[in-house]
């Protein structure tokens, strides 16, 4: 029974972060039916620009690449990161995917694509190849004890924090106007014009918006991956697993995919076979692929031809 | 004078037209036959490896250019025809006349395989089943190591055929270059035969194709088993370029490599598939000191032909071509 608990335990926390990542994914893919291949690269962007600004306010340490920082020091700087992160990626739907000729699907995806190859190329660059440990404020050694559970702060912290700003992004897209104006764009666009909605600044706002919750879900898994130009790759695989698993058009599908997909893949590591775990999410897209296309809680997919 | 107009569909059909276009033909077959016995070993190695990933892109744009089925798994047919290969040559002792063609075969099952899914799947739900078969293949290779030899590698014998003076590198571009020479010819004839028209059919419309007569399971699935094919049948002359094949040379990011190829040379056209297979595999040796910058200029540059020059390099020259042909015009 421990041993389920753990597992259930550890699948949430994995799944948090995989629902953060789709959440992202399908943000964007609802409103412009575009599918971000850089969006795990926009948050490891994000994740280092983060790791940067920290070791900056940690000012010259006396013990080099000190493993903990302070509140003080960690939020400005997060902060920031996931404020450039958003502005590049509003910036990118401004300058680079509005004005493409070829808007195709294919196109599009293929700029997304090229986004992605050119941004960990930079981080590669700027930061090296090596891995990284990335300063938190919250211990990842401490840990919880419920009853034989073991819960690490960090994890707690991470569940969180995620949740959190899922909530918010409900606030966010159901309570307020501009929410209402996304949702518009989202469902039909040329209706949404002819209201006289700004379309393209509510396009660039939801770059935006994926952006930033893309650097959210970097600078999260930051602690448990270490900091390292692919770190966000299996993440992002994950999370766009999650996307289709809960259906690419909704918003609280990307949460229960990501939740389901973490606890899935928790039980099938504990009990099965723990080297086959990372091709379980692949197996579960293809199989809900054919059996579902649209996904637990999506409505859109509808021709077959 | 535009001399170039063509009159009767056999002339729109000819593969070389005109002195010109067969001067050209027999010079390249010329320099390329000399090229093995006259030039260094490391350039008659680059030539195959660059032989080796137009096959890919060829085969790849077969299914992404021609047909419109976006596939970002490609590595995982290569892997599959190079662990087929190795395996068969390897552990089994087959001969490499043998091994080769099962490496092309095998890698077009599963691409059958993959292309069921299609039948159900447009657009950005395809490109992530794909997505998902090419992680999924680099995982099995990685965890199940009987079959692969896991991290340790896979040794794979070389083939050994023609004269004992023949060097590895010379064995190696005879194969290369020789079968790019007839997988590019053969693509040549399917797209400008009915299987090529079809799948043109089926890239610009998949409706107006089928009630065109146009059997969309069986042209879906057959792009992706020729593209497979292409893909497995490069991925076992890898392992004879390598010698060594390991999980972590088929990973996303080939995939995405092989990607930049057709997109960078030209999406639904086969000499811009090579151009792409050239320029990807020659430009990150030449740029060494540089190596950082590569996915950088070729992730900069797939941004900026889709915003410019969607047809790419090739689609470019041609409309540069046709500008000084027609020119006062």
């Amino acid at each position: 029974m421990v041993d389920l608990a753990q597992y259930i335990v550890g699948g949430l926390t994995t799944g948090t972060l995989y629902g953060l990542v789709a959440l992202g994914i399908v943000l964007l893919y609802r409103s412009s039916r575009v599918l971000n291949f850089a969006h795990g690269d926009i948050a490891t962007l994000a994740a280092f620009l983060g790791f940067s600004l920290v070791l900056r306010l940690q000012g010259p340490a006396l013990i080099p690449l000190a493993v903990e920082a302070t509140w003080w020091q960690f939020l400005p700087g997060m902060a920031v990161s996931v404020a450039v992160t958003a502005a590049l990626a509003a910036a990118f739907y401004f300058l680079v995917l509005r004005p493409v000729k070829e808007a195709t699907l294919l196109g599009r995806i293929v700029v997304t694509l090229g986004l992605a190859l050119a941004l960990n190329g930079l981080v590669s660059m700027i930061w090296g190849a090596d891995t990284k440990i990335f300063p938190f404020p919250i211990s990842d050694v401490r840990v919880y004890r419920l009853g034989g559970v073991v819960i690490s702060h960090v994890g707690l912290a991470l569940t969180a924090a995620g949740v959190t700003l899922m909530v918010l992004l409900y606030l966010l897209v159901q309570r307020t106007r501009v929410g209402l104006a996304m949702r518009a764009v989202a469902q039909d666009l040329v209706a949404a014009q002819a209201l006289g909605i700004p379309s393209r600044r509510i396009f660039a706002l939801t770059w935006g918006l994926a952006g930033a919750l893309g650097a959210a879900a970097g600078i999260l898994a930051a602690p448990v991956t270490l900091l390292n130009p692919a770190m966000m790759l299996d993440p992002f695989l994950k999370g766009f697993a999650a996307a289709v698993l809960g259906g690419m058009d909704s918003l609280p599908g990307a949460v229960l995919g990501g939740w389901l997909l973490g606890l899935v893949e928790s039980l099938f590591a504990g009990y099965i076979s723990f080297a086959f775990k990372t091709s379980l999410a692949f197996l579960i897209i293809i199989f809900m692929l054919m059996v579902r296309p649209e996904g637990l809680l999506g409505r859109e997919y509808r021709r077959r031809v | 004078m535009h001399t170039d107009l063509r009159q009767r569909y056999e002339e729109d059909l000819a593969l070389v037209r005109g002195f010109w276009g067969w001067f050209a033909l027999a010079a390249l077959v010329v320099a390329l036959a000399l090229l093995p016995f006259r030039a260094p070993g490391y350039i008659v190695f680059t030539v195959s490896l660059v032989a080796i990933n137009a096959i890919i892109a060829v085969g790849l744009n077969l299914l992404t250019g021609y047909t419109g089925q976006i596939s970002l798994g490609h590595a995982g047919f290569v892997a599959i025809g190079a662990y087929t290969a190795g395996i068969l040559s390897g552990r089994l002792g087959l001969s490499w006349w043998v091994a080769w063609p099962a490496a092309g075969l095998v890698a077009a099952l599963f691409g059958f395989l993959v292309g069921l899914p299609a039948l159900r799947l447009t657009g950005p739900y395809l490109t992530i089943a794909t997505l998902g078969f090419g992680i999924a293949v680099h995982q099995v290779l990685t965890n199940w190591e009987r079959l692969s030899g896991g991290r340790m590698g896979l040794p794979v014998p070389r083939a050994m055929f023609g004269p004992a003076s023949l060097t590895g590198e010379q064995r190696l571009y005879i194969l290369a270059v020789g079968g790019a020479a007839l997988l590019i010819w053969v693509a040549y004839n399917l797209t400008r035969s009915h299987v090529g028209r079809a799948f043109v059919a089926l890239r610009d419309s998949d409706i107006a194709a089928e009630v065109m007569g146009i059997n969309l399971t069986r042209y879906k699935t057959l792009a992706f088993a020729v593209s497979a094919f292409y893909a497995g049948v490069a991925g076992a002359l890898f392992g004879q370029a390598l010698r060594h094949l390991e999980p972590q040379l088929f990973t996303f990011f080939e995939s995405i490599y092989y990607f930049a190829m057709i997109v960078i040379g030209g999406l639904a056209s086969i000499p811009g598939a090579v151009i792409g297979a050239v320029i990807v595999t020659i430009l990150p040796q030449q740029l060494s000191l540089l190596r950082e910058w590569v996915p950088i200029i070729f992730g900069t540059a797939i941004i900026l032909l889709m915003a410019l020059e969607p047809r790419g390099l090739y689609g470019r020259w041609q409309r540069i071509r046709l500008y000084f042909t027609t020119w006062p015009l």
